[in-house]
C-alpha cells in the first residue's frame, strides 16, 4: 500500500488535471444536492413558517414529528422511494428507478423535515417579536408568513445551509434509489464509498478533499452574508 | 424648557368632559372588562367610555394592569370578562383597522425605514401613487427622510419610536393606543414624539396614552384614569385628578410614597 503522502499528492494531482470524469461526478453532485435543497426549501420554508406563526389542535404533535423527522435513516429512506419507484411499485411506471431524479426525491424527504423544523425554530423566535405589532396592523395570515419569510431571509440561509450539508454528504439513500451507475448517477459519496472499497484511494481522497473544499467555500458565503446583514441590524 | 413643549403645555383644551360621564356617543366601551392569568385577577371589571377626539391618560403604580388593559382594549388580548365595544358594536378585526398601537419598546421590522411604513400600508391594501404619497407624508412627519433607506433597527431609540409614531398614524386611525412612548427617550425626542401625538389629536384622532409622567399627562391628556390593582379607582379631568386625587393609591403615587394596601 502506497504512503498516505503519496496518496495525497496523487489526489492533488486529479484534482488539479482536471479529469473530465472527475468534474462530471461533481457537476451531478451538485445538480442533485442543490436540486434537493431548492425543494426543500420550498416546501420546508412555508411549513416551518405556518406551524411557527400559527397555533392550532395538534400543533405540538407536528413539531414533535418535525423534529423526529430531522434524523430519518438515510437508507430507510433510500428503501421506501426505492419500493415506491421500483417496476412494481406505485410510481414505477414513471421509470424514475436509476435516475439523477430519483436520488433528488430522495435527498429532498431527507433534507424537507430539517429545513422545515429549523426553520419553525427561526420563524417561531421571529413571530414572538413581531406577533402583537402585526395583529395591531391587521396582517393577515398569508402576509404573516411571507413578512416572517421575508425578515428572517438570512436566518433562513444558514438553514438552507444545514440542509445543503445533510444532502451533499449523503450516501446510504443515493446509492440504493441511485444505483451509482457511472456517467450516470455517480456522485462524490457514493464513488468515495464504490473506490475505498475498490482500494482506489486516490479518487476517493480527491473527491473527499472536494468535498471538504466545497462545504467550507459554502459556510464562508454564508458566514460573509450573514456578517453583512448582522452589520446592517437585517438579522 | 423649549418652546414646543410650552405650546403643548398652555394648548386651550376643549371643555374637560369626565371619561364616561358627558359628552357625544363614546367612540369606545368597556364594561365589566376582567382578565385573569396563573390563577390571579390582573384586571377587576373595568369600565370605560371613550369619547371621539379626547386624550385619555392611564396612570398608575407599576403592575397596576395599565398596559394590560390597553392590549384589552386594542384586541391584543382576549378578556376573560366583560367585553370591549367599538362603536357599540363588538370589537373585531374590522373595527381594529381604524385602530393603531405603538409599543413602549417598537417593534422594528427588518427592513428599511421606508419598508417599514409600505408594510403598514400594504396590508391595508394600498398599492401606487396614494401609497407613495402616505409614505412620502409619514417619513416627513417622523422628520426621517435623510434616514429613509437606513435599516430600521440601526435608528437611535427616539428616532425608532417617531418611525413606530409614524407607521402607526400613516393609515390614518381614528383610535391611537401609546404604551409609554417616550419610556427611556430624552426629552428631546420627547419633544418630537408629543408634537406627533399633538398632530396626530388636531386631525381629530382619539388618543389613550399610558405614562408614569405626570407632566406628560398634563401636557397631553384631557381625562385620566388612575389604577391601582387592576381596578380604576379614580378618573376625571387630568388636572383635577393631579391636583386633588381623592384615593388614598392615587394620593400615595402622585405625592411619591410608598402605597401597599393591607393584605385581607
Amino acid at each position: 500500500m502506497e504512503s498516505f503522502s503519496a496518496i495525497m499528492a496523487e489526489a492533488l494531482g486529479l484534482i488539479l488535471s482536471g479529469d473530465p470524469d472527475v468534474i462530471e461526478i461533481i457537476v451531478l453532485s451538485l445538480r442533485v444536492t442543490l436540486s434537493a435543497v431548492a425543494v426543500a426549501c420550498l416546501i420546508g420554508f412555508p411549513l416551518g413558517a405556518t406551524v411557527g406563526a400559527f397555533r392550532f389542535p395538534l400543533r405540538a404533535g407536528v413539531i414533535v414529528v418535525m423534529n423526529t423527522m430531522m434524523g430519518l435513516p438515510p437508507v430507510v429512506v433510500g428503501l421506501l422511494v426505492y419500493l415506491m419507484l421500483s417496476a412494481a411499485g406505485p410510481l414505477g411506471v414513471l421509470g424514475l428507478l436509476y435516475s439523477p431524479t430519483a436520488m433528488v426525491i430522495a435527498q429532498t424527504i431527507l433534507v424537507t423535515p430539517i429545513v422545515a423544523a429549523l426553520s419553525r425554530q427561526v420563524i417561531e423566535d421571529l413571530y414572538n417579536e413581531y406577533s402583537e405589532q402585526f395583529t395591531s396592523l391587521g396582517v393577515g395570515p398569508l402576509d404573516r408568513v411571507l413578512a416572517l419569510l421575508w425578515d428572517a431571509r438570512y436566518s433562513l440561509l444558514t438553514v438552507a445551509l444545514a440542509g445543503f450539508g445533510r444532502a451533499v454528504a449523503e450516501v446510504g439513500a443515493v446509492i440504493i434509489v441511485g444505483g451509482n451507475i457511472n456517467h450516470v448517477t455517480r456522485v462524490m459519496t457514493t464513488t468515495i464509498a464504490l473506490e475505498t472499497s475498490k482500494g482506489n484511494l486516490q479518487l476517493a481522497l480527491a473527491l473527499g478533499m472536494i468535498l471538504l473544499t466545497i462545504a467550507v467555500i459554502v459556510n464562508g458565503l454564508l458566514m460573509a452574508i450573514r456578517g453583512t446583514a448582522a452589520r446592517a441590524a437585517y438579522v | 424648557m423649549s418652546e414646543a413643549v410650552v405650546n403643548i403645555s398652555e394648548r386651550k383644551r376643549a371643555p374637560l368632559a369626565r371619561t364616561g360621564a358627558v359628552g357625544p356617543a363614546p367612540l369606545m366601551t368597556a364594561r365589566g372588562l376582567c382578565f385573569d392569568a396563573g390563577g390571579q385577577r390582573l384586571i377587576d371589571g373595568i369600565d370605560l367610555h371613550i369619547h371621539p377626539g379626547r386624550c385619555t391618560v392611564i396612570m398608575g403604580a407599576n403592575g397596576s394592569g395599565k398596559s394590560l388593559l390597553l392590549r384589552l382594549l386594542h384586541g391584543l388580548i382576549t378578556p376573560t370578562g366583560g367585553e370591549v365595544r367599538w362603536q357599540e358594536r363588538p370589537l373585531d378585526a374590522a373595527a381594529r383597522q381604524q385602530q393603531a398601537m405603538v409599543f413602549q419598546r417598537p417593534v422594528m421590522l427588518r427592513r428599511s425605514v421606508m419598508a417599514n411604513l409600505r408594510f403598514a400600508l400594504s396590508v391595508r391594501g394600498l398599492r401606487g401613487a396614494e401609497r407613495k404619497t402616505r409614505e412620502t407624508e409619514a417619513i416627513a412627519l417622523a422628520r426621517l427622510d435623510a434616514l429613509k433607506d437606513k435599516p430600521a433597527r440601526v435608528l437611535s431609540g427616539g428616532e425608532q419610536q417617531r418611525l413606530a409614531m409614524a407607521r402607526a398614524l400613516v393609515c390614518a386611525p381614528r383610535m391611537l393606543f401609546l404604551d409609554e412612548p417616550t419610556a427611556s427617550l430624552d426629552p428631546a425626542s420627547t419633544q418630537a414624539i408629543e408634537q406627533m401625538i399633538e398632530d396626530a389629536r388636531e386631525t381629530g384622532t382619539t388618543i389613550i396614552v399610558v405614562t408614569h409622567d405626570a407632566g406628560q399627562a398634563r401636557r397631553l391628556g384631557d381625562d385620566l384614569v388612575f389604577l391601582h390593582g387592576g381596578r380604576v379607582v379614580e378618573t376625571g379631568p387630568v388636572a383635577q385628578v393631579l391636583d386633588n386625587p381623592r384615593s388614598q393609591a392615587a394620593r400615595a403615587w402622585l405625592g411619591g410614597r410608598l402605597f401597599v394596601p393591607a393584605t385581607p
